[in-house]
């Protein structure tokens, strides 16, 4: 499987540390209740389609998130968390 | 006499080179060019084996990697590598191969009494007996079995040989160089792009080897030469023989196993096996096709091969096969008989089911069937039914030539499943199974050789189109095209056993027995029989057996469906999956500067992650680890220690909101720390537990040094790129790994002054203050810091100075009676304060569980905030952090030790703790322990019960405060 950084081009699957669904980006804002951070910390959604996964570029350090179909593997997108598209 | 079955003037092998090798200890003679199946063959030798559960005496069935059959052990100085394929193994001078599976010998097997229980051993008897008595399954059958099962033998020893591992990319992979795989490659080669032939052979033609057809009027190998001729001088085309495609994966990239050393005598510097990982945009499989034998009684006798196997050696070896008898079901095994005779060979029957008509060159058998065959250790005839009556045939070899099976196993590995053609009877490839993947030739259910020749080109045009490449014009020779009419025959109905899957044994009797006993699904007849499920994952068995399955249960085949294929295509050997792990090579080794002092020193060191630490320094007469450590914690406390640290992530953090940046990643306030001073932080992860403790310095106004715990540095890398980039990517901040830049040493103990005072100028550092230094001529660091609650400093230099500054910190420190000390002092000491490590924080306590709820800020928000006040954080009952001493204080304790209340049983009900951390402190004259209690901070001073399952010792213990001494910390503030 290979990835595309937008900093570093594409590159093999073991350069990269898997970390979980984007998700993750949408952190409560301080203040939110006990459900919308038990959401947000463990619950998820498991699909048999498209998914998005944050995946970190080892050597570059750049988080990215990554369209991924569970199904078929195929890669459809991929871009920086911080903004920018690969 | 030598060689005695070679055919004069034919073959492709080198009559000039004659090539010596042994086979169970007899010396042989081949030549250069002939694998060891060819070379045996040509010596009159068809016994090579005995089978899998019977022992029946067994020969080549083909002359492909397909083999099922002809399985040897390959003997190299004191190694040895069973279930080799004679077919595939090319022989070199001195080849020292063995028969296996035998006992004692290979024409005397007693085990071959199998044979004569075999029905006690039909499919599943594994499920039906060795049941009784119970007791005798696990001391008496089971190893029984399990000695009398598998092929081969290992030596037993280390494969210490060269293995690689390599990756490569390109634009068409071409996977097989038949006659569809050069026309492939030379069309995408002329276009220019970057093309990899990749050919399982030894040398590149496919079927045209075994063959030899007039291409345009021309002998096959002078066409072959021209166009191999043109592929090597294009600087775009890289030709890869010996290579096996294994495997089809996810984005075009594929698996290969080359074959690189294998073949010579002496193979000097080059590895024996490479395993590739190929990354290609588009790929062609001209994989070809495997043709399948027909299920007859006694259809596997030494002597016993496919048809073209039969043709492939006599073109390619000129090995003679003597009088030959075919049976055959297809006009490709008609066509074959007709060049067999052609090349004088002597077919003394082809017999073929059909209704053929009868004027040949040779004696034709129609609307006939093999029904049986004789000679135990090789064929000596074979019996024909037919309209006439039945006829016994002297015969050496018989040559089946059961139909042609497109090699599609590739298309299926990404769970493709292949479509039945009625026309072909065989399996084709599904379409688009394998993204990128294109079929073409023989592969796709092809088979002339025109048709071959032309589809080649076509599937490479279409895949050039696709990558947006023009393709040129490429001339197709001209060919035979005939038709390809086949008569399915798949089991002849006659008393005896007929093998379907030589590899496992499995006759068509199983697979009926199997349906009869409700196993009707193909893949339960696959596992209750074990069809298909040896190392040739059913080539020539899989569509016998679902046909004998079908005709069983009533359904048709291509409603019975097939099982499907997963790589690799053929056996890959772990040293050549795991090419350069071994040893060392599994993981980097990190060395600390002062590597080479302390193991000159004697130090034994221990693996903390990757990195290499010194456990104790053994001084003379110190035996064990414990009277080093004891002196080595006594002298910290008296006088000075000096051990290397520099392992501890160092992540250097810079920028106007580096302060902001950085309370937002730890739970305490770290923006109004000042310049020049240290503070101890932790981090939790957003699910409120701790994440790792360390210290952030502040070099100065927007430069922070953070440490992490060693184990953790990447982690804490990661997370920090992570909060920064989602969560505050706007902040002004940049920081880095600091941790290979920086040597780091602790000088503790009373006297750590006056040893730093003998190599610097050394300031007078408050305690928690950082300051810059220099030190011997070069920039350091220094921070006034203690992991051992003595006074101590840390001081950091460029790492490439960090040997020479150890040197010079332990002559210094020796000279006033301090010492070095390793990991276990700095465990001792570091329990006798009371602080914590990752065996505390190990990912399941709160900030709180550890006593350090108050460094939670509550004026600010930070990772892991929220989570870390939920009710399950914060009600009583959870286990907290004390200190843990022996009520007899001679006890030792065990870390990983539960606790329990004095005279409670050991349950999960009565679990009140555990314990994390152990060690003997000559401090204070016994031994300490760290732990978690259920409500611990109230219950200081209470007896609970050390219960250590694993070594049966029971303790009882005093629930302490976790600091054990000098808990105002006078000794490191002074």
């Amino acid at each position: 499987m290979r990835i595309a950084c937008p900093c570093c081009g594409t590159r093999d699957r073991r350069e990269f540390t898997y970390s979980g669904a984007a998700v993750l980006l949408d952190r409560p804002a301080p203040g939110a209740d006990d459900g919308a951070w038990d959401d947000y910390l463990h619950l998820r959604d498991n699909p048999a389609g498209p998914t998005r996964d944050l995946w970190y570029h080892d050597p570059c350090g750049t988080w990215l998130e990554v369209s991924r179909n569970t199904v078929t593997h195929a890669i459809t997108a991929s871009r920086a968390i911080a903004g920018g598209d690969a | 006499m030598s060689q005695s079955h070679r055919i004069p003037g034919k073959g492709l092998i080198d009559r000039q080179r004659p090539v010596r090798f042994t086979f169970d200890g007899k010396s042989f003679e081949g030549f250069a060019g002939d694998t060891l199946a060819s070379a045996l063959l040509a010596n009159g030798e068809r016994l090579i084996a005995r089978s899998f559960k019977y022992h029946r005496p067994r020969g080549v069935m083909t002359a492909g990697s397909e083999d099922p059959s002809a399985l040897v052990e390959v003997l190299e100085g004191d190694q040895q590598t069973p279930n080799v394929r004679a077919t595939v193994q090319e022989l070199y001078g001195g080849l020292r191969a063995q028969s296996q599976n035998r006992w004692p010998s290979l024409r005397h097997d007693l085990l071959a009494v199998n044979d004569l229980m075999a029905p006690f051993f039909s499919a599943g008897f594994y499920y039906k007996t060795f049941m009784w008595p119970r007791a005798f399954w696990e001391k008496l059958y089971e190893p029984a079995i399990r000695r009398a099962a598998g092929l081969g033998s290992l030596s037993g020893k280390h494969d210490e040989a060269r293995y690689e591992k390599a990756f490569a990319f390109c634009d068409v992979l071409v996977i097989g160089a038949g006659p569809a795989g050069l026309m492939a490659a030379l069309t995408a080669g002329r276009a220019g792009a970057e093309v990899i032939l990749a050919e399982e052979d030894s040398r590149l033609g496919g079927r045209l080897l075994g063959i030899q057809p007039a291409l345009d009027d021309r002998p096959a190998m002078d066409w072959i030469a021209q166009v191999l001729e043109e592929l090597r001088a294009l600087p775009n085309v890289r030709l890869m023989p010996r290579t096996t495609v294994t495997g089809a994966y996810d984005g075009g990239t594929y698996g290969a196993l080359e074959r690189v050393g294998l073949h010579l005598a002496d193979p000097g510097d080059l590895p024996r096996e490479c395993f590739w990982r190929i990354a290609t945009r588009r790929a062609i499989l001209c994989a070809g096709a495997l043709e399948r034998p027909i299920a007859h009684p006694d259809n596997d006798r030494p002597g016993v091969m496919m048809a073209s196997g039969v043709r492939s050696y006599a073109n390619r070896h000129g090995v003679n096969p003597g009088r030959v008898v075919l049976f055959s079901n297809n006009d490709s095994g008609l066509e074959t008989a007709r060049a067999l005779t052609a090349s004088g060979i002597e077919v003394v029957a082809y017999v073929d089911p059909r209704d053929i008509p009868v004027t040949e060159d040779f004696p034709v058998y129609a609307r006939a069937q093999v029904v049986g065959t004789s000679g135990r250790l090789g064929l000596k005839s074979v019996q024909i039914a037919h309209r006439g009556g039945t006829s016994h045939v002297a015969a050496r070899t018989l040559g089946l030539a059961g139909g042609w099976n497109p090699s599609v196993h590739l298309t299926c590995h990404l769970n493709g499943r292949p479509r039945w053609s009625e026309d072909l009877a065989a399996f084709v490839p599904g379409d688009g199974a394998v993204p990128g993947l294109s079929v073409a030739g023989a592969a796709r259910g092809v088979f002339s050789t025109a048709a071959c020749l032309a589809d080649g080109v076509r599937v490479a045009r279409a895949v050039l189109a696709d990558l947006d490449l023009s393709a040129p014009d490429v001339a197709v020779p001209a060919a035979e095209d005939a038709p390809y009419a086949i008569s399915p025959l798949w089991a002849v109905d006659a008393g005896g056993r007929a093998w379907l899957d030589f590899a496992n044994d499995v006759t068509t009797k199983d697979v009926i027995l199997a349906a009869q006993e409700g196993f009707q699904s193909v893949e339960h007849m696959k596992r209750y029989t074990t069809q298909g499920m040896a190392p040739d994952q059913g080539k020539n068995s899989n569509v016998g057996a679902l046909a004998v399955l079908a005709d069983a249960t009533g359904q048709g085949i291509a409603q019975t469906g097939t099982t499907t294929f997963r790589p690799p295509f053929v056996p890959v050997s772990i040293a050549a999956l795991g090419a350069g792990a071994r040893g060392h090579g599994f993981a980097p080794r990190r060395l600390l500067t002062s590597d080479a002092r302390s193991r000159a020193m004697g130090a034994p060191m221990i693996e903390a992650g990757l990195w290499y630490r010194p456990s104790y320094y053994p001084r003379d007469g110190e035996i064990g680890w414990r009277a080093a450590c004891d002196r080595e914690v006594r002298t910290v406390r008296t006088c000075v220690g000096v051990t290397e640290v520099g392992t501890l992530g160092k992540i250097d953090v810079q920028g106007p909101d580096a302060g902001q940046f950085l309370d937002l990643l730890y739970t305490n306030m770290m923006s109004t720390l000042k310049p020049g001073r240290v503070r101890y932080g932790l981090m939790l992860r957003e699910d409120g537990h701790v994440m790792d403790d360390g210290t952030c310095a502040r070099l100065g106004p927007d430069h922070f040094l953070i440490t992490t715990t060693t184990a953790a540095a990447g982690l804490v890398m990661r997370h920090m790129d992570f909060v920064h980039q989602a969560f505050c990517a706007n902040l002004n901040v940049r920081f880095i790994s600091a941790t290979e830049a920086w040597a780091q040493f602790a000088i503790a103990g009373p006297r750590a002054r006056a040893v730093l005072d003998s190599l610097c100028d050394l300031p007078d550092l408050p305690f928690m203050g950082c300051t810059d230094l220099r030190i011997g001529g070069v920039p350091g660091r220094i921070f006034r810091i203690s992991f051992s609650g003595e006074k101590g400093y840390e001081l950091a230099v460029p790492t490439r100075y960090g040997a020479a500054l150890f040197d010079r910190l332990l002559d210094a420190a020796e000279a006033i009676g301090g010492c070095a000390y390793g990991m276990e002092a700095l465990n001792v000491l570091r329990i006798e304060k009371g602080f914590i490590t990752h065996a505390e924080i190990h990912g399941r306590v709160s900030a709180d569980d550890v006593g350090m709820g108050r460094m939670v800020s509550a004026k600010k928000d930070c990772i892991g905030k929220a989570a870390s006040q939920r009710p399950g954080f914060t009600e009583p009952g959870r286990a907290q952090l004390v200190g843990l001493v022996p009520c007899d204080l001679g006890d030792s304790l065990s870390a990983g030790a539960h606790l329990y209340n004095e005279g409670a049983p050991a349950t999960r009900e009565n679990h009140q703790g555990y314990v994390t951390s152990v060690g003997p402190s000559p401090t204070l004259g016994h031994w300490l322990g760290l732990g978690f209690v259920v409500n611990g901070r109230a219950r200081i001073g209470e007896v609970i019960r050390l219960d250590d399952g694993l070594r049966d010792k029971k303790v009882p213990v005093r629930i302490t405060d976790p600091v054990f001494f000098d808990p105002e910390g006078g000794r490191m503030r002074g």
